[in-house]
């Protein structure tokens, strides 16, 4: 999987709303197919980014979290 | 993208208010979603130079201690400041039209604001007119 992603979007200490807009933007840049990945630590930003990637209409390949991080993976 | 679109009134020129709205409109933003904000009375002068570092809470504001309180914490929780929010509403799309008749009230011209901010000038009519075909409307 790491070496199929395209992006990564590192939002580790970053709060609310900035992983969302950060991630939002990477999709923005991203041609269609690219694999994201976005981390971070905020704990509220890993419930909320699922919620607009659905809007969206971007299906998650995976998510989990590590110690004190979460990842989220994503196909534009 | 689903094309849903959100128009928010700052009518409030209070720091805390005006927070809210950028921090609505980049979350709409993010989600997919069209967002005008329409600053009119007191939001306006928020967009004056140095509105944003100007404008005080909307409580306890204590002749600017409560502000100063207030942006310590932010900080120390590491939260975007009113700049950075404006600015990535504006790199994400967001539009911000500017209450022309408030210009006139409160002797404000365009040289006077922000140009990196205001897309649009208009009156009510304007407003009403994209608040008419958006789904969500907000007056903060």
């Amino acid at each position: 999987m790491a070496d199929q992603i395209t992006t990564v979007v590192d939002c580790i200490n970053e709060n609310c709303p900035m992983p969302l807009v950060k991630t939002r933007k990477a999709i923005m840049k991203a041609n269609t197919g690219d694999i994201i990945k976005v981390i971070g630590t905020h704990p509220q930003s890993f419930d909320e980014i699922p919620l607009a990637l659905d809007s969206l209409g971007i299906k998650i390949i995976d998510k989990g979290k590590t110690n004190n991080n979460w990842y989220i993976i994503f196909q534009v | 993208m689903n094309n849903k679109k959100v128009t928010i009134i700052i009518h409030s020129g209070d720091f805390d208010k005006v927070m809210s709205a950028f921090i609505l409109g980049n979350g709409y933003l993010s989600l997919g979603l069209e967002v005008t904000l329409f600053f009119t009375f007191w939001g306006l002068k928020t967009l004056k130079r140095h509105g944003f570092s100007k404008a005080p809470l909307s409580k306890m504001n204590m002749l600017g201690l409560g502000r100063k309180m207030i942006n310590k914490k932010l900080k120390k929780h590491n939260v975007a400041s009113l700049e950075e929010l404006a600015k990535s509403f504006k790199e994400l799309g967001g539009k911000i039209i500017v209450c022309t008749m408030t210009m006139e009230l409160l002797n404000i011209n365009k040289n006077d604001l922000r140009d990196d901010l205001v897309d649009d000038y208009g009156t009510v009519g304007l407003y009403c007119v994209e608040s008419k075909k958006a789904d969500i409307n907000l007056f903060i």
